[in-house]
């Protein structure tokens, strides 16, 4: 297979951000393609600088690529002006590589982690030369995959990809590659594709949405069956049982060109039990698997020399909760190897004062503020999500903050929650301004801002039954918000435009009669619409109703208990009395702790697939979980027992909790 | 104390962009572990300072840098008592060795005295650019008219308003270098005073439908009192297989 690149150059002088093209990583591979061995074409559907620091990307690159029996190379949605340049010259989609055309892989697999891609993917697949809808394809056409967190409702995009994965990829790429191996070797005759998709649908994780007949009644979703016996009913999610295992990526890609996240990044936990009812991450990736402590020192002290970056930042989706933060944070600053210019951050902060001493000790370089989540601007309303976070301890924290001299502070709302008030959005307002008032004590220009985002409720939470707040009504608590912050010095206030939480409310929770209005909208142009400059909301209104949709319909209607949802034949493992459960104590106003140190709920996560919590310390950090209300202020102890577990004997330090029968 | 680095860029890396390739540059300087000098303040950054902006897209043979090592600074390569005994004999292979594909150390060298920096120092660059799809003898009669005609005139925008200059002054020489099947290569040297000069407006002035293929910077000089000589003192450790390669 030649490569493209004599094509694709020319075109580099006529296009903006050339570089994105090129490939040419530090830790890029070279991969030889070759009879028996099969190729994936692993596409981030969103432009390069977005999608090329993507983890759990550059995580499957290395685990494929260490096979011998698989290669895999990246590719990312062209910008408009290449892909206009692409097809006025009839290049293909290629990969970032060796410049190969897509559609010489056995696989293009998408990661999907926004609803709002979903029409870049259909432009990717054309890009590729591949027809667009499943049923269309042939034996010599790339099987389409795709993973990643919104496969948690596939449904929108059944028409369109062969195979969904569910969960973590990190074994299931195996499992598809020998599948796809052996149709291979059997010549992909035709008629064999419906072979292969119905062998992959057997392969624990993996959803074939053609495999699945769907029925509806009277407008509404009446039932999803499989089409064969051996096709299960219900797609369970692939969870590995510990991250000690897969200490990935080895060889972080270090970009030539300026990317998002432009640093090395190590993934210190997957998982994340608080249990906010309004995040969709925290609910499908349970439980908690925390990387051994020693693991995270040896792949920040390697990562750095390998790449020379000076910014290390210790992913997951809080990372103040992993259970030895401060000895993890003491020995990367004390690291011969950080020789005082690097700087450690942690995307994702707890709001107390215990954690800002953290940030102020690790960040040596203070390039920018301090980012908290209270997300509720009420205690009341902070209880029905439950972020169960105290006024107490975001004043603490900004004492903390603003007397160790940094000067900004963002803080992320939501705002069109379950119940909501107007005072509950005035909270945020009054939230702001007397973290201003704090700063001021300490100097005088300080800034505080507020950044206001809808909600959008997202499948397997426990908010999935709840009527999304219109577009108009999330305008008028902007302006609500607008008006109270008006005069405020220092307090800066921004939002994100309500018509594209309006569009991501379509995807969220549609069903698969979605799939021609998301085609007609890409026909229509309508490709990066997760980017203001090109969002267009009226190709999404008129093709809807053109298709005969309605929008109020999918979006803003309260979904009644006994209704079949689109995605539950897909199972993070929840089950679906403790979603409704937690949906009836938020209206309750109550809240609940989180599991990694209280006993279990029996969620369903954990129970359902035989795992438990991986904990790098039997001590909880000091603070304990933020937003719990759990009293764990002096660092405490576990309150069940610590079972010897593989990882435990494997690293010596870790412990596994156990789960109350 | 002060290293003047000299790199080719060339290949696909050619369309990063000039921050790019700083970037590149201090994330490579880090994994050599050199004992650099950092700036004061909240937001230390090494000294380390580039010549001309190559625009992205053009290769190079002729690149410049000057990086600030901490005097007595620690640090794998330093020597003992804390004394920067640098190897420059090893100095390009171990970068190059860190840097990405393409970006190649020609020479490396310890500066005496007090330098002026590179933006300032360079007068003019030689180029050679290769000109996609035009018969020779056209190019030969473009060429001959230019560098008769007593201005040539080319208007840019800059801030948003339409200026007008005179680019003949800026032409040190302007010739034909060879024919090759893709088209021509010219070959020639512009100044940098007052200001930069790029192959890409001498093409305009030339002819508004030339198209550039791979233009080449050849060399960077420094001319003064009627001596010409370029920016890497004599001395310089060069890496004759990097030499090679680049070309
Ligand atoms: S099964 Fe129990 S311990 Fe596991 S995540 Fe669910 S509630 Fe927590």
């Amino acid at each position: 297979m030649t490569s493209l690149w004599p094509r694709i150059e020319p075109l580099l002088a006529k296009v903006g951000k050339p570089a994105r093209y090129i490939g040419c990583e530090d830790g890029a591979q070279r991969p030889v393609h070759g009879a028996g061995i099969t190729s994936w074409l692993l596409v981030y559907p969103d432009a390069y600088e977005i999608g090329l620091p993507n983890q759990g990307l550059q995580i499957l690159y290395e685990i494929l690529n260490e096979r011998p029996d698989a290669v895999a190379e990246r590719s990312y949605a062209p910008w408009v002006d290449m892909e206009a340049l692409m097809r006025a010259g009839s290049v293909p989609l290629f990969s970032v590589e060796t410049h190969r055309p897509a559609n010489a892989f056995d696989l293009l697999a998408f990661n999907l982690s926004a609803e709002l891609v979903y029409t870049n993917v259909l432009n990717c697949i054309d890009l590729a030369g591949v027809a667009v809808r499943g049923a269309d394809r042939g034996p010599d056409d790339p099987l389409v995959a795709a993973g990643g967190h919104c496969t948690f409702n596939p449904e929108p995009l059944a028409d369109f990809v062969d195979l969904f994965v569910i969960g973590d990829g990190e074994e299931v790429v195996g499992d598809i590659t020998d599948v796809v191996r052996e149709w291979k070797a059997s010549g992909r005759t035709a008629g064999s594709r419906a072979q292969v998709l119905r062998a992959l649908s057997r392969v624990p994780g993996v959803y074939v949405p053609s495999m699945y007949e769907v029925a509806y009644e009277g407008g509404r979703l009446a039932a999803v069956t499989p089409r064969y016996p051996d096709v299960p009913e219900r797609v369970e999610k692939r969870t590995i049982s510990d991250l000690a295992s897969w200490p990935y990526p080895k060889q972080q890609l270090v970009p030539l060109t300026e990317v998002v996240h432009d640093r090395l990044n190590v993934e210190i936990f997957r998982g994340c039990t608080r249990g906010c009812r309004f995040c969709q991450a925290g609910m499908i990736t349970r439980p908690v698997r925390e990387r051994p402590a020693s693991q995270v020192r040896r792949m920040v002290s390697d990562g750095l020399a390998r790449t020379g970056y000076d910014e290390v930042s210790l992913t997951s989706l809080s990372s103040a909760d992993y259970s030895g933060i401060e000895s993890v944070v003491g020995d990367i600053i004390n690291d011969p190897m950080c020789s005082g210019q690097v700087s450690v951050s942690l995307p994702s902060l707890r709001v107390d004062a215990f954690t800002v001493g953290v940030a102020t000790e690790i960040q040596k370089v203070r390039r920018t503020g301090l980012t908290f989540a209270p997300e509720g601007g009420t205690w009341r309303m902070r209880q029905v999500i439950n972020k169960l976070i105290r006024e107490e301890d975001l004043y603490g924290a900004m004492e903390s903050t603003f007397s160790q001299g940094w000067q900004r502070v963002k803080l992320y709302f939501l705002i069109g929650l379950p119940t909501e008030t107007d005072e509950d959005v005035l909270g945020i307002a009054e939230l702001a301004r007397n973290c201003v008032a704090i700063g001021r004590r300490h100097a005088r220009n300080v800034t505080v801002t507020a950044s206001v985002g809808g909600f959008v409720p997202k499948p397997q939470t426990p908010f999935q039954w709840f009527g999304q707040t219109t577009s108009a009504e999330l305008h008028r608590r902007i302006r609500l918000l607008r008006d109270a912050t008006r005069r405020d010095r220092g307090l800066s206030l921004r939002w994100h435009d309500p018509e594209a939480t309006l569009v991501e409310g379509i995807a969220s929770r549609g069903d698969r009669r979605l799939g021609p209005v998301i085609e007609d909208v890409w026909r229509r142009g309508g490709t990066f619409q997760e980017w203001s400059e090109h969002f267009r909301l009226p190709l999404w209104e008129e093709s809807m109703a053109a298709h005969g949709l309605s929008i109020d319909d999918y979006v803003h209607r309260h979904r009644h208990p006994d209704e079949l949802l689109p995605w539950e034949h897909i199972s993070a493992g929840l089950h679906r009395d403790f979603l409704w459960q937690d949906w009836e104590d938020a209206l309750a106003e109550a809240g609940v702790e989180d599991c990694r140190w209280t006993p279990c709920y029996d969620c369903g996560a954990c129970t359902g697939y035989g795992i438990e919590h991986v904990v790098a310390s039997p001590v909880p950090p000091a603070g304990g979980s933020q937003g719990t209300g759990q009293d764990l202020s002096t660092g405490g102890a576990v309150p069940v027992a610590l079972l010897p577990s593989r990882v435990a004997q494997d690293v010596g330090l870790a412990g596994t909790k156990g789960i109350r029968p | 104390m002060k290293v003047r680095i000299r790199f080719a860029k060339t290949g696909k890396v050619r369309w990063t962009s000039h921050r790019d390739v700083a970037r590149m540059w201090e994330r490579a300087l880090r994994r050599v572990r050199l004992p650099l000098a950092y700036t004061e303040g909240f937001s230390p950054r090494p000294r380390v300072s580039f010549g001309l902006a190559l625009p992205t897209g053009h290769e190079s043979v002729a690149e410049y840098l000057d990086v600030e090592v901490a005097e007595g600074g620690s640090g794998d390569m330093a020597g003992p008592e804390g004394t920067p005994s640098l190897e420059m004999a090893g100095l390009p292979g171990v970068l190059s060795e860190a840097l990405p594909d393409g970006v190649d150390v020609l020479g490396a060298a310890v500066l005496e005295g007090r330098v002026p920096s590179l933006q300032h120092d360079v007068t003019s660059c030689s180029w050679e650019v290769e000109i996609v799809g035009v018969a020779p003898a056209r190019m030969a009669a473009l060429v001959e008219e230019a560098l008769g005609a007593p201005q040539l005139l080319v208007t840019r925008e800059r801030k948003g308003r339409q200026v007008t200059d005179d680019l003949r002054p800026a032409i040190i020489s302007l010739g034909l270098l060879e024919s090759r099947q893709a088209g021509t290569v010219l070959g020639t040297e512009l100044a940098t005073h007052p200001r930069g000069v790029r192959p890409r407006e001498l093409l305009e002035a030339l002819g508004p439908d030339l198209e550039a293929g791979v233009v080449r910077r050849t060399h960077q000089w420094i001319e003064r009192d009627g001596a010409r000589w370029e920016p890497l003192p004599p001395g310089a450790t060069h890496a004759p297989h990097a030499l090679e390669r680049a070309s």
